[in-house]
């Protein structure tokens, strides 16, 4: 439906996940003979049965937690789920199996027998056959993220050690509670098709995040400020405090190293100033939004309603559909934003949270416009639907959470391109009369077209005449997508450009959950609607 | 085999603790066989059937906990997952809050498992998914649903003699249809734990009749109106607010029942005094676990709550604060009972019809449900969400014509105390919620989606 509500809390585990031990994270998957051996029997077993089209993913899912408050670790979770999914197309229709656990060619094999007989069935109730876009096999390939230090090999005492680092910092600079949580992620995931191709990738991310929350006991209400960390595809290396990563200003954002201690330090003394921030004047302000906050925008306006699968109504019962309808594209003079608007999909982008090396049909991963010069020119599509947007190939982008689950088409990463004039965040600040600079993301809210949405954030800061001119509180804005990207007036340069992301996308019935990032410069939108959120109750 | 006995569970749990040599040893067994089946443009796109049987065994020395799970179950897969349980639990830091296990509970037998249920195969799904597109295609309109039906059983043990079982069965069916020139949609969205109270065709031909009366929306100035809120749209706001009352969140100062200079809101009135919530695990339309709950384990029970008997409890009774939930530990720390979060509540209400609110209303809003309902402020649980399939606008007691959709901001707090009138509860999204008219609720913006 759209992003789940990632606070701190323990996420959906990927399905049949059994809890292990930190060692056992570190054994080795199985050996990429064996797994091909297991990914053959299926594609044979298919065939045999009458598949037209088959398609395999062994998939061996890590997850390591270390939840802690205060002065407590609360809990380290260390998990593994392990299995097959078998996808093919017989009688023109998809059908999908899976095994857990499987273990040698008979497990394998009858998972795809058992997809065949469920694609026969299916294909009685189905109105129009599968049209896959061809795929040229790649043969035996690997992929790997380029990570410096594997997360799972840091000892468990190194991260707490850093949790409770970070929790001691919130307490001694004016928080009274503060939550933080460590997550990392290793996907292990080995495909194989009819097509030929067997890639064997090795896929890692990591999301350092905390909470403080700051307590006014005169006048009984609580503030908190929420990391500006961002969720990466990297390894622990993200943790390491480095000044290139650094982005000074009114406070401290930061790129592809994130240092913790210092964002906790300033974040509990934000919160308790939260308290004395003057409530804003609801109106028409000029928005100024850091990547840390623009990126939740940039998903939920232009990532999903540029789905293909919500576009042509498959999502329609649950995410919904698309205001981004394939008349407009037609049209090739559908405006989506300003002429400053350049909007690019890519599973390519290094560090990114989608960057594989082939998605999980097989498809070698790429970059491609979705808005040029502030024109709707292309979707997200997979390969079953290419043919619909007049393509002879898949764009790369088809997911599945788990080995259980079936895979379909999910956001690649959706980014806004840097301005190319070069233009720093204090100069654009400088020219604006009546505005608000918004750091970090809030709350968040989009109908089901995709058209009207509401954002806040995590610092408001007010800009009268050029200058900052103090903190700001209860702040929301409202706007609709096309208004929004039409009023975009200047985007930094690429000297400014960061990611942000979620791991924690969800889409489809069973919900499948998904990590993507979205990058972007700091960027300046003229008049847009502000609401004052501020309640009695 | 994912359906164990109870037999057949208890033969389990006891070997399990038998291997034990840590201090304290809990035990979790649980499976379930769930089956689905998902459709789109007035065809099945997906249809899948998976079945799960796992063991979590929690091994405790002193305050230092480790839990590991299997799914195999001979002895000696068993055996090692016990010891690896206690191996975790001895390289893990001490858990200051570790509370010990509890001894014996009573536990009554539920109601939440219905043989109608447990007997859905593929077969009976396709056939609910032909009855929900069947009348879709012969008028026009397009078809996106999803059905999913669990039969499960949770079963808990421990070493100092507690034992639990639980068998439970749930439907979750929801329908939207959309007219073919995509201007009206409508949506219906029942659960049961008995497949036998739902009636697919009927629940189809209720968004059917949304979609087609919600075409040709007319805008209305967005500002404050009296609403009526189908329990399908009241629901999660209700269940947000609900799920906000933990005693330790008001105790440490963050929470809507957070008292100004420290303490809680217990006892004081906080709602209209018609307003009465209450949870009760017996009850026919909504039968929950013995034992477990939040979380969203309601009616298989689930880790929660540490085992803690599920109990008929009064949350807000005549619009006063009367119990919160207290964590074992934070109820030790309070001197009080402790009171595990409820797997559901219930909304008293009256006994008019949704129909006899919309008569008795001289102008208003029909809202037939929210969607991307988020948190803008949890200290005043301020909502922001829209309407979305099927919003009317009421003049002297008559549905009048399809308005476009609206953004609220809103919080569940105010509107329980800006009530007017409630109707009869029914069920909706695993609670009983009663259809309200509500005063002067806040609508910010209008959306032109469909």
């Amino acid at each position: 439906m759209g992003l789940g509500t990632a606070g701190i809390i323990l996420p959906n585990l990927p399905a049949f996940s059994r809890t292990v031990s930190p060692e056992q994270l570190l054994e080795p998957g199985l050996d990429v003979a064996v797994k091909k051996r297991l990914a053959d029997a299926a594609l044979n077993a298919a065939k045999s049965k009458g598949a037209t089209y088959t398609d395999v993913r062994i998939g061996r899912y890590l997850n390591q937690f270390v939840i802690t408050r205060e002065d407590k670790v609360q809990n380290i979770v260390n998990t593994e789920s392990y299995g097959v999914g078998v996808r093919v197309i017989a009688d023109g229709c998809w059908g999908f199996a899976a095994v857990v656990d499987a273990k040698n060619e008979a497990d394998t094999a009858k998972a795809a027998e058992t997809a065949v007989a469920i694609a026969k069935a299916n294909a009685k109730l189905m109105k129009e056959p599968v049209q896959l876009a061809s795929q040229k096999g790649y043969g035996e390939v690997s992929w790997k993220a380029p990570i410096q230090r594997n997360a799972f090999e840091v000892p468990i005492k190194e991260k707490v050690d850093l949790l409770l680092g970070v929790n001691d910092a919130a307490l001694k600079n004016g928080a009274n509670y503060v939550n933080s949580v460590l997550f990392m992620v290793n996907e292990q995931k080995y495909f194989a098709s009819t097509d030929g191709t067997y890639a064997d990738q090795d896929i890692h991310r990591i999301w350092p995040i905390f909470t403080v929350t700051a307590i006014d006991p005169k006048t009984g209400k609580f503030e908190t400020r929420n990391a500006l960390s961002a969720p990466m595809g990297m390894g622990y290396e993200y943790l390491q405090r480095n000044p290139v990563d650094k982005v000074t200003g009114i406070t401290t954002r930061y790129n592809k190293g994130y240092d913790m201690l210092e964002d906790v330090t300033a974040a509990a003394k934000q919160a308790r100033a939260k308290h004395a921030a003057k409530s804003v004047e609801a109106g028409k302000y000029d928005l100024v939004l850091d990547p840390s906050h623009l990126w939740l925008t940039i998903h939920e306006s232009v990532g999903h309603p540029l789905e293909l699968d919500r576009v042509l109504g498959y999502e329609a019962n649950f995410a919904g559909t698309s205001f981004a309808t394939l008349d407009k594209w037609k049209s090739k003079d559908f405006n989506y934003g300003s002429k400053q608007v350049n909007l690019i999909a890519d599973k390519t982008q290094v560090g990114s949270l989608g960057a594989v090396g082939y998605d999980d049909e097989g498809v070698q991963t790429q970059k491609w416009d979705l808005v040029r010069d502030g024109t709707l020119v292309n979707y997200q599509a997979i390969r079953d639907q290419a043919h619909i947007i007049d393509e002879d190939h898949s764009q790369g982008c088809c997911y599945a959470d788990s080995w259980s689950s079936v895979q379909f088409q999910r956001m690649a990463n959706v980014s806004l391109e840097a301005g190319k004039t070069p233009l720093s965040v204090a100069n654009m600040i400088k020219d604006v009369k009546k505005g608000i600079y918004i750091i970090g993301d809030g709350s968040f809210s989009i109908d089901q077209q995709r058209y009207n949405f509401q954002f806040g954030g995590q610092l408001f800061y007010e800009i009268k005449d050029g200058q900052i001119a103090g903190m700001l509180k209860d702040v929301a804005y409202q706007s609709n997508t096309q208004e929004f990207w039409n009023s975009c007036v200047q985007v930094c340069d690429a000297s400014d450009y960061r990611l942000g992301g979620s791991f924690f996308d969800g889409k489809g019935q069973p919900p499948q959950s998904s990590a993507v990032s979205h990058g972007s410069s700091t960027t300046r939108f003229n008049g847009v609607n502000v609401i004052n959120t501020a309640r009695k109750i | 085999m994912a359906i164990l006995t109870k037999e057949e569970a208890k033969k389990i749990v006891d070997k399990v603790l038998a291997y034990s040599k840590a201090d304290e040893m809990s035990v979790s067994l649980s499976g379930n066989r769930t089956g689905n089946i998902r459709y789109a443009r007035n065809s099945v796109s997906t249809s899948g059937e998976s079945d799960n049987l796992s063991l979590s065994v929690t091994a405790v020395y002193g305050k230092r906990s480790g839990t590991a799970t299997i799914n195999e179950f001979d002895d000696a897969s068993l055996e090692k997952t016990v010891r690896r349980a206690e191996e975790i639990a001895r390289l893990a830091p001490e858990n200051p809050e570790y509370m010990p296990m509890l001894g014996q509970q009573n536990y009554p037998d539920s109601k939440t498992y219905a043989e109608s249920t447990a007997k859905i195969d593929p077969e009976f799904r396709a056939s609910a998914a032909f009855d929900s597109i069947d009348p879709c295609r012969k008028k026009n309109l397009t078809a996106a649903g999803y059905m999913e039906d669990t039969t499960g059983f949770t079963s808990i043990g421990n070493s100092k003699g507690n034992f639990g079982y639980n068998r439970a069965t749930g439907v979750d069916f929801s329908i939207t249809v959309r007219t073919d020139d995509g201007l009206g949609s409508g949506y219906a969205n029942p659960d049961a734990n008995d497949v036998s109270k739902i009636n697919f065709k009927a629940t189809t031909e209720v968004a059917m009749g949304k979609a087609l009366a919600s075409a040709k929306a007319r805008a209305l100035e967005p500002g404050k109106y009296t609403v009526i809120l189908e329990p399908t749209a009241s629901v999660e706001l209700l269940q947000n607010m609900m799920r906000s009352m933990d005693a330790r969140n008001a105790d440490e100062g963050r929470s809507f029942l957070s008292k100004k200079g420290g303490g809680t809101r217990l006892g004081e009135k906080l709602f209209d005094e018609r307003v009465t919530i209450i949870s009760d695990p017996m009850n026919e339309e909504l039968p929950l676990s013995p034992f477990g709950g939040g979380g969203g384990g309601g009616r298989f029970g689930g880790g929660g709550g540490d085992g803690l008997p599920q109990e008929k409890r009064t949350w807000i009774e005549n619009g006063v604060v009367k119990n919160m939930y207290y964590s074992r530990y934070w109820a030790d720390k309070k001197g009080v009972q402790p009171i595990p979060a409820p797997g559901g509540f219930i909304l008293q209400g009256g006994t008019q019809s949704l129909a006899d609110l919309i008569k008795s209303t001289e102008k208003g809003i029909l809202v037939t449900r929210f969607w991307y309902i988020r948190a803008v402020d949890p200290q005043t649980q301020l909502y922001t969400g829209l309407t979305r399939d099927g919003t009317f606008y009421i003049e002297n007691g008559q549905i009048k014509f399809p308005v476009k959709n609206f953004r609220f901001n809103e919080s569940p707090v105010i509107m329980l105390n800006n009530l007017e009138a409630m109707g009869k509860p029914v069920r909706a999204g695993g609670n009983l919620i009663p259809p309200m008219k509500i005063r002067d609720f806040t609508f910010t913006s209008l959306s032109d989606a469909v």
